[in-house]
């Protein structure tokens, strides 16, 4: 899953997507799983991170990020995969 | 180095619109408790869903609303609608309170009568009474509403048989100036129906004309509806006094007055736009004061008022089962209350609120019930913080109509439960199983076997 290219993050978690115009907010770990998606890790290496730095059970963490991907995904801010 | 907390990914569109004028928040308040106990520890001795009624608020209600109209009219008697919700225990509340009965029916009759209700204070309303109900009710010398002429004959031939005088009133329809017009009940007032009726009874020796009833519609918004239909009824006593030297009894305002739901389509929520007790009971009694009824003959007012009285008192609980995203990307969450127990959501927003701290994003949420039926849907479109599966959800305002409409559809009817003033739970009606549903059905003999 790769974010699109042109998209620009701020440090306080603003988005802005030129294409379209969006904007949207993330709060911290929104923040985060962005910022490993835009530096071109994998789904597999975002979850390993976490779970290593946060108190969180592998199988909820995996309903959120699946959670989290489809709202991307319809917010049409992942390249087409 | 210990791990840090997790907290939910989330991101959200920023939406440059125009705010609401009214600057409502989408700030969803949770409900913890019920008259002091945890509505997990509810769900967790009843299951879910649970059907959860505060006799404190019933009482706290019903006495409200007994103020308000015995401030300002000597005369007042309620008669608890049972169609609104006729468990019992919870008719036995507004029978302790002093309430009589209002019935549509032989079973609603035969239930005000086993609850201890003498049959002369039980009001015997609706179109559909067989004449095996009507000896009953003649016999139990209740007041009988007539809803038209051929229910009007087969009174007048059953009375001599039975040996007793039955004690009955009109049921009228009129013109109160909203819409919709209800005419199908009873007699009409303005194209003269009305007055023909009182003429063929006035002369019948086995008919005794007590009252005058009307009911002019359901979540009345308009109190002024009130004060034309007092007036019309009032302008008939004085009628009846002038042409057979009678007096009438009891006028009979039936029941109507809205309940603080929201209704679907409604611009504002019904906390803000439904009038008070105060504002009906003015809008009535002013108009029979004000009326040319003679002062020391005015008759007693009835009310039958069932969905302000009871709607508030009533709460139901359930659980979230999933969590799913439909096809543009909104949220749904799937929970364990159906159309099936909550008869009301196809006609009211209802207010659902999560039960506990949840986390403080909300989103445009649809919420489903569990019936595997696309009209199974609790809110089509509700700010909505995003709960997990096995969360709690409380929704509020269920007291009336539920819980007599409900359906055995797909899953069993739930456990009720009533709270009482010491805030002691007691199962008022117990769930169904798999053994109640089954003890009327009958099997025939060739179809005992089966061959798979």
């Amino acid at each position: 899953m790769k974010l699109k290219k042109n998209i620009a993050i701020s440090e306080s978690g603003f988005l802005f997507d030129p294409s379209s115009g969006d904007s949207f907010n993330l709060n911290k770990t929104g923040q985060q799983i962005v910022k490993m998606l835009s530096e071109g890790k994998s789904e597999n290496a975002i979850i390993r991170s976490i779970l290593e730095e946060f108190k969180v059970e592998k199988h909820t963490l995996q309903r959120y990020l699946d959670d989290f991907y489809s709202m991307l995904r319809q917010f049409n801010l992942i390249e087409n995969e | 180095m210990e791990k840090l907390r997790f907290e939910r990914p989330v991101i959200t569109r920023i939406n440059a619109g125009v705010p609401d004028k009214f600057g409502r928040g989408a700030n969803i308040q949770s409900i913890s408790t019920i008259d002091d106990i945890e509505v997990s520890e509810l769900i967790a001795n009843y299951g879910s869903p649970l059907f959860v009624i505060s006799e404190k608020k019933i009482r706290a209600t019903y006495q409200e609303a007994v103020s308000a109209f015995k401030t300002r009219y000597p005369k007042i008697q309620f008669a608890w609608s049972y169609k609104t919700n006729y468990l019992n225990a919870v008719c036995k509340v507004y029978h302790q309170e002093g309430s009589w009965a209002e019935v549509v029916s032989g079973f609603e009759f035969e239930k005000a009568l086993a609850n201890g209700v003498p049959g002369n204070k039980i009001l015997f309303n609706g179109p559909d009474k067989s004449d095996e109900d009507l000896t009953m009710a003649i016999s139990h010398e209740a007041l009988i509403h007539i809803d038209h002429f051929d229910e009007l004959y087969s009174i007048i031939a059953l009375a001599p048989k039975i040996g007793k005088k039955a004690k009955v009133a009109i049921r009228i329809n009129m013109d109160t100036g909203i819409y919709p017009r209800w005419d199908r009940f009873g007699f009409n007032y303005e194209n003269g129906e009305a007055w023909t009726a009182i003429n063929k009874i006035m002369p019948e020796p086995d008919l005794d004309l007590m009252g005058l009833h009307t009911h002019i519609g359901t979540y009345i918004l308009t109190p002024n509806a009130y004060t034309v239909a007092a007036d019309k009824l009032a302008s008939l006593v004085v009628r009846i006094k002038q042409k057979y030297d009678h007096y009438i009894k009891y006028l009979d305002l039936g029941g109507g007055f809205a309940s603080k739901n929201t209704l679907k389509g409604a611009y504002l929520p019904g906390t803000d736009t439904c009038p008070s007790f105060d504002d009906y009971a003015e809008a009535i009694t002013a108009a029979l004061i004000n009326s040319d009824i003679q002062h020391d003959h005015m008759p007693t007012l009835f009310l039958e008022t069932g969905r302000a009285l009871i709607d508030d008192a009533g709460y139901l609980l359930g659980t979230v089962l999933a969590n799913k995203r439909l096809a543009d990307g909104r949220r749904s969450l799937v929970i364990d209350i159906g159309v099936n127990n909550l008869f009301t959501s196809f006609w009211y927003d209802h207010q659902i609120v999560p039960a506990g701290i949840v986390h403080p994003d909300s989103e445009d949420t649809t919420i489903y019930g569990p019936l595997c039926m696309n009209i199974d849907v609790i809110r089509n479109a509700i700010q909505f913080p995003v709960l997990e599966k096995g969360n709690q959800v409380v929704i509020k305002r269920v007291g009336a109509y539920n819980m007599t409409q409900w359906l055995q559809f797909i899953t069993y009817r739930p456990n009720v439960v009533m709270i009482d003033e010491n805030g002691k739970s007691h199962v008022i009606r117990e769930n169904e199983n798999h053994a109640t549903m089954n003890e009327l059905e009958r099997v025939p003999e060739h179809l005992k076997e089966i061959y798979l």
